[in-house]
């Protein structure tokens, strides 16, 4: 009697922990991946709105475009003969794909936004403005490389596969770890802390945050404006170029999607409350938990939990995934009537 | 032969003058308090002397100095500061970094002054890596103050220093300024608190209509009659 207790009790063990690894397997690592991703794009949409102060809508294809320019001196690479071994080649294509980002986002400030600025328009109308560039960035990434998906990964594709796991641990599960989410989540802890510390501690870092608090008052402290803008797209360039290329690496590069990612960044710079980059860089962890969170078919994750007798029929997913959008819009607009300075305090919309 | 001043101003922000023929003179060392009733023109007479307001005639001049044409920036640069009456402080930055944001155009000696600026005001040492928004309200005033005094000034200039806070806190900032005075900074100040300013400044201008009305020392404005019955409510 006892010992079929504990037979029992041990069998229940290795559910809940069959169940873990499930989630960790189709949510936790995929959601911090893609978290990582979005949180770049959101940190440059929230500098751009603090010092910048206006919405700038090209920031999904201006994703697309710097990852295009990486995807082309990765084949140049590839062609050559070039590569990183076990990494993907991209790696060493992307500091050209910045250097050529960075050359069209302050030609881009040159010709189109500097005007506006000048003439002190409105931040609606700069939004506008930037609305017409994101159509011309659309275009000149469909004219270069095309509206087609690709795949530029190369290298070793996985650390960790789902059948080594199950022998080394002997559970039914498998934990899938691709080397691009490792890949991901180092580049964005290396990129942010070095954001962090140039804005925190670094003299120019520390204008900018000045400039984006009161830009008045910058002025009357000798701050020159022309300085701040100008690095604010450079980094916006950089991050940009980054977070692309790893969304590209970890999934595939098409256009359409960059310009669709757009509203889970949004989401993710206004929750953090917008202007501040600190919170944009959580706030893509939250749209990327919540996102994967509640599009997920849990019925598996309930097989092992409950007994027989009750387990579910259904697929128990909340929201189908073609839906995934509408999680970041919900909570857009959820943020934006309760909550408009978002979870950390930025400006208010 | 005054340190600071601007002669027989007259200008406006482009429609109608809003201050004409105002003259208002400051000296090292000494506070100058510009006095009025509501829409006189005492900011605009400021924001006259710093440049942020095209002058159709007058001079305004440092140290014997034309700087008329000379933008607020530049201006800045000879020597003059000011503390905007609202949105004085970064609020989202430290009391350390509104200070060496004061000091922006500074290359050295940027800690000795801001230890200087410590020993000034000691309650900002204290507070030194604190956001500044979560001060109160006397204490963000001193470290407007404090951020002025970075560039290291001759002249300062205040917009109403006092607005907004309790009378508590004003005789503290009042004793702030008097500090600043005694470091031989020309200040020149536009309140409200005719007679609490008046006892601390060594003159005044009452301005009506953008006109100089009165001037003297602060005790014969005090004790004129007529500007006791217009200004200072008998």
């Amino acid at each position: 009697m006892i010992l079929k207790l504990e037979d029992h009790f041990w069998v229940d063990n290795m559910d809940i922990i069959n169940a873990i690894v499930l989630l960790l397997n189709y949510i936790f690592v995929p959601a911090l991946s893609y978290g990582s991703q979005l949180a770049l794009g959101a940190i440059f949409v929230s500098l751009i709105y603090g010092i910048l102060r206006f919405a700038y809508f090209t920031a999904g294809d201006l994703m697309s475009f710097g990852t295009m320019f990486t995807i082309l001196f990765t084949w140049y690479f590839q062609s050559l003969g070039i590569s990183l071994g076990i990494l993907p080649t991209a790696l060493i294509a992307i500091p050209f794909g910045i250097v050529i980002t960075i050359f069209y986002v302050l030609v881009k400030d040159k010709l189109v936004f500097s005007y506006y600025r000048f003439k002190k328009s409105p931040p609606v109308m700069l939004a506008m403005v930037s609305i017409g560039t994101m159509f011309v960035t659309q275009a000149i990434v469909r004219i270069v490389i095309g509206p087609f998906d690709r795949r530029f990964f190369d290298g070793e594709k996985f650390i960790l596969k789902a059948n080594e796991f199950k022998e080394m641990t002997g559970l039914n599960e498998g934990l899938t770890i691709k080397s691009t989410q490792v890949i991901t989540l180092l580049v964005t802890i290396v990129v942010v802390s070095v954001l962090f510390w140039f804005l925190n501690k670094t003299k120019t870092g520390k204008s900018m945050r000045a400039y984006s608090d009161n830009e008045d008052l910058a002025l009357l402290s000798g701050i020159d404006p022309k300085k701040v803008v100008m690095i604010t797209w450079v980094i916006a360039a950089i991050l940009a170029t980054i977070g692309g290329t790893l969304y590209g690496l970890d999934k595939s590069f098409k256009p359409f999607t960059y310009f669709n990612n757009m509203l889970p960044i949004f989401a993710a710079a206004i929750v953090g409350g917008i202007g501040n980059p600190f919170g944009a860089f959580l706030g893509g962890y939250v749209i990327a938990f919540s996102e994967i969170l509640i599009t997920y078919a849990y019925k598996k994750f309930f097989i092992y939990l409950l007994p027989e007798s009750i387990e579910p029929d259904s697929l128990l997913q909340l929201l189908s995934t073609d839906y995934k959008f509408a999680v970041s819009f919900s909570i857009l607009v959820v943020v934006l009537l309760f909550r408009p300075s978002g979870i950390f305090k930025g400006k208010v919309l | 032969m005054f340190f600071f001043s601007g002669e027989n101003m007259t200008g406006g922000y482009g429609g109608a003058d809003i201050i004409s023929s105002c003259t208002i003179t400051v000296n090292r060392g000494e506070i100058v308090a510009i006095l009025g009733p509501n829409g006189a023109g005492k900011s605009t007479a400021m924001k006259a002397m710093l440049g942020l307001l095209n002058l159709k005639s007058g001079k305004v001049s440092i140290n014997g100095k034309d700087i008329s044409k000379l933008t607020p920036q530049d201006r800045v640069k000879e020597g003059i500061s000011f503390v905007p009456q609202t949105r004085n402080v970064f609020t989202g930055l430290s009391v350390k970094e509104n200070l060496e944001m004061g000091a922006f155009l500074r290359e050295e000696h940027i800690e000795e002054i801001i230890n200087e600026i410590y020993e000034l005001f000691p309650v900002l040492k204290e507070k030194s890596s604190q956001i500044v928004g979560e001060l109160s309200g006397g204490q963000r005033q001193q470290v407007a103050l404090g951020r002025a005094l970075m560039t290291k000034p001759t002249v300062l200039m205040l917009d109403e220093p006092t607005a907004g806070v309790s009378p508590i806190v004003m005789d503290e900032l009042f004793d702030h300024i008097l500090k600043v005075k005694k470091t031989n900074v020309a200040i020149i100040m536009v309140e409200q608190n005719a007679k609490q300013a008046l006892s601390i400044a060594d003159r005044g201008y009452v301005l009506v209509t953008g006109e100089n009305k009165f001037s003297g020392t602060g005790k014969e404005l005090l004790n004129d009659p007529e500007v006791r019955r217009s200004f200072l409510g008998g």
